[in-house]
């Protein structure tokens, strides 16, 4: 599990670009690891194949927050997007909405997605582009060198998760009475889900 | 007890709630979990490492699908062909590995049942409606189509299932989408499914859990419902359900691990009590006019860029929003297409007829009936990729096979293969794809490749043609209905 966090400041790549999906953040070819470190070599790869773009610029090199736009982390559901992002070093990614499958594998990382009005992304790209950006779990805002102020929401679960670094399985795992209770009464209600068949010969 | 009439999902739902929060997160129960070998190292690292155990291996079923080429598996002396890519082999070497160490049922690259997850699931009877179902792709939501709540999840999610058989979730919002009336000649339920994209967008379902309701989804066999709810995610709905009814049942019947004996009655009974009640409310109703819906096909890099076979490439400039605006002109630039230019003038070289959208056998029958007699167009390679090794042996039998190998298509093994391009199959950079699958991102059927999704006659008419073609043209009026099952 991620390492607890409170607050991510720094420079942010000022993108804003719409419905980036987990091709764009990490393509296929990418996907033949068995672990989870390096993939921020492969992050935006057809991105950063063009001359000019906002990752390779050195005044937001290495920045911890990635400024985009609606829709981020549609398509393909790999976690490897959310490792790619954390191997970057980027530890929040502000968009106006997200793909429900990647904002819960950000989470899972340790990188918080922060969902703002499109006005207010509009301004933090503008703002960032020679200001620093912070995120701030404890006071719930987004804040600039500008004195820009926005408030954002998160799942209160998920905020502590964030903020104490916990391990959702061992927590998920210290519930096991309750697991092996439903486990137990639903082999009486839908016997025929464990009870699984196995015979021969099928047609397609 | 009178209660508040429920949808099929938020039944599902109150059926799997292991435990309830007061911020409303509930721990839900996983019946049915399909593991690849992509999205499932790094789980079973995790496992390891924490001195964990697969919870319900019964419950578990593992297969290898996006990495295996789809040459031969054996040669002549029935040894098992080596992979040549060394990452793609270590990463099914590793899935042998995890699924021996952790003892799950495993469908070896070899068995004769070996296929895409999303094919196998059904076929095998494993995926079952009222059941959730998960796997670490986000095509899951195929496997609404039997009315089981089913959705891609991340790696920590495989790692947390395979731990605990639980996900820690919110209750999603619910959208209908019924489609009424009759689909006309010559459209398939791929061009119903592209339809909704384009109506709703690639994000109108971000939030929901989708129900497909209405009179051409109930006339729908549960191939084309596979079909219908394999894109929900393409929509952006993370599932996308058909209520199960007899059509769903007679399909499970006998499927080997399928409920038998008294085992089936109890099941049925129980399915019967799914479908949402009348009085069911959704948060969101979409209802679409199936005589308003031609065979379709892609024009840009998503999957909502929807326009009919008749009609031409769209201007940017003719979109309301500013950005749309914008995203259309990088697209038409990626697709190498002008503006104003019709559908049915573009060439293609490449033809993929596979992917979990569209290589069951009713695909291929369909792909076989347009190109019987034909021959493919030069210029053009075609690839067919049976959905698995069963549909493979069945289209042998009724000798489809033959039907496209004299005209010229490739005859493949089963697996992922062009649809995302991670084995050797590959669309070439710059050229274009017709293709069967279910994402025409930038680079997704390789880097620099350009797709055009669409159903499997009308990617075998873009074949045969050598260019995007109304299948409607190609199609005997006798052979109505052959690919709207
Ligand atoms: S066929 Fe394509 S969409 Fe389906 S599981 Fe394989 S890679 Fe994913």
């Amino acid at each position: 599990m991620a390492d607890p966090i409170t607050q991510v400041s720094g420079r942010a790549y000022p993108w804003g670009a719409k419905n980036i999906d987990t091709d764009i953040i990490i393509p296929a070819h990418w996907l033949k690891t068995t672990t989870r470190d390096g993939l921020g070599k492969g992050a935006f790869e057809t991105v950063r194949a063009v001359e000019g773009n906002v990752f390779d610029d050195p005044r937001y090199a290495g920045g911890p927050v990635l400024i985009a736009g609606d829709n981020f982390g549609c398509g393909s559901s790999r976690e490897h997007a959310a490792w790619a992002l954390a191997d970057l070093g980027i530890r929040a990614v502000i968009a106006p909405s997200f793909s429900d499958i990647f904002s819960g594998n950000a989470f899972k990382n340790g990188i918080v997605p922060v969902v703002l009005s499109q006005a207010a992304v509009d301004r933090l790209v503008e703002a960032a582009q020679d200001g620093e950006v912070t995120v701030d779990l404890e006071t719930m805002t987004v804040t600039t060198s500008y004195q820009d102020r926005f408030d954002f929401a998160l799942d209160p679960f998920r905020r502590d998760c964030l903020m104490q670094g916990l391990d959702e399985i061992g927590l998920t795992l210290a519930q096991d009475t309750a697991i092996s209770k439903f486990e137990s009464a639903d082999a009486e209600h839908r016997p025929w889900i464990s009870g699984r068949a196995r015979h021969e010969g099928v047609a397609v | 007890m009178a209660s508040r009439p429920l949808t099929l999902y938020e039944k599902i739902w109150a059926d799997h709630v292991v435990e309830r929060r007061d911020d409303g997160t509930c721990l839900i129960y996983i019946d049915r979990h399909l593991v690849h070998e992509v999205t499932s190292p790094q789980a079973f690292a995790g496992l390891k490492a924490a001195g964990r155990r697969v919870r319900r291996p019964d419950l578990t079923l593992a297969v290898p699908d996006h990495n295996l080429p789809t040459s031969p598996r054996v040669d002549a002396a029935g040894r098992a062909s080596p992979i040549a890519d060394p990452e793609s082999a270590k990463q099914l070497a590793a899935l042998r590995q995890n699924v021996a160490d952790f003892g799950v049922p495993y469908i070896d690259a070899l068995a004769a049942e070996q296929g895409i997850v999303h094919v196998v699931g059904p076929e095998q009877g494993f995926t079952l409606p009222g059941t959730t179902l998960v796997c670490g792709d986000s095509h899951t939501s195929a496997h609404g189509a039997l009315g089981a709540l089913a959705f891609g999840i991340g790696t920590s999610e495989v790692e947390h299932v395979l731990a605990t058989q639980t996900l820690l979730l919110k209750q999603s919002k619910t959208m209908e989408i019924r489609v009424d009336g009759s689909l006309g000649f010559g459209v398939s339920p791929k061009d119903v499914v592209l339809a909704i994209i384009g109506r709703i967008g690639a994000a109108g379902g971000t939030g929901y859990v989708v129900e497909y309701t209405g009179e051409v989804i109930r006339a729908m066999s549960v191939e084309g419902r596979l079909t219908v709810s394999n894109m929900s995610i393409e929509g952006g709905a993370r599932a996308g359900l058909v209520a199960p009814d007899e059509t769903t049942f007679a399909y499970l019947k006998g499927r080997p691990m399928a409920p038998d004996g008294d085992s089936w009655g109890k099941a049925v009974a129980y399915w019967r009590t799914l479908p949402s009640d009348p009085a069911a409310a959704y948060d969101a109703v979409v209802k679409l006019d199936a005589t308003d819906i031609a065979p379709s096909l892609t024009w840009g890099t998503s999957p909502e860029d929807v326009v009919p076979i008749t009609g031409s490439v769209p201007d940017p400039d003719s979109f309301a929003d500013p950005s749309k605006r914008v995203a259309a002109r990088k697209s038409l630039d990626y697709m190498g297409l002008e503006p104003g230019t019709r559908m049915q003038d573009v060439a293609v070289q490449n033809v993929f007829i596979g992917s979990c959208t569209n290589s069951r056998i009713e695909d291929l029958r369909a792909a076989a009936a347009v190109a019987s007699g034909r021959h493919v167009a030069d210029g053009v390679r075609a690839l067919v990729v049976p959905g698995s090794g069963l549909v493979k042996r069945q289209a042998e039998r009724e000798g489809l096979d033959r039907v496209f190998t004299e005209a010229g298509f490739e005859w493949r093994e089963p697996g992922c293969s062009m649809c995302l391009a991670m084995n050797p199959d590959k669309v070439p950079p710059g050229e274009r794809c017709a293709s069967t699958s279910n994402r025409n991102f930038v680079g997704r059927q390789g880097p620099g490749a350009r797709t055009h999704l669409l159903s499997p006659a009308m990617a075998a008419a873009a074949a045969v043609t050598g260019r995007l073609a109304d299948v409607r043209d190609l199609m005997g009026r006798d052979l109505v209905g052959a690919s709207d099952g």
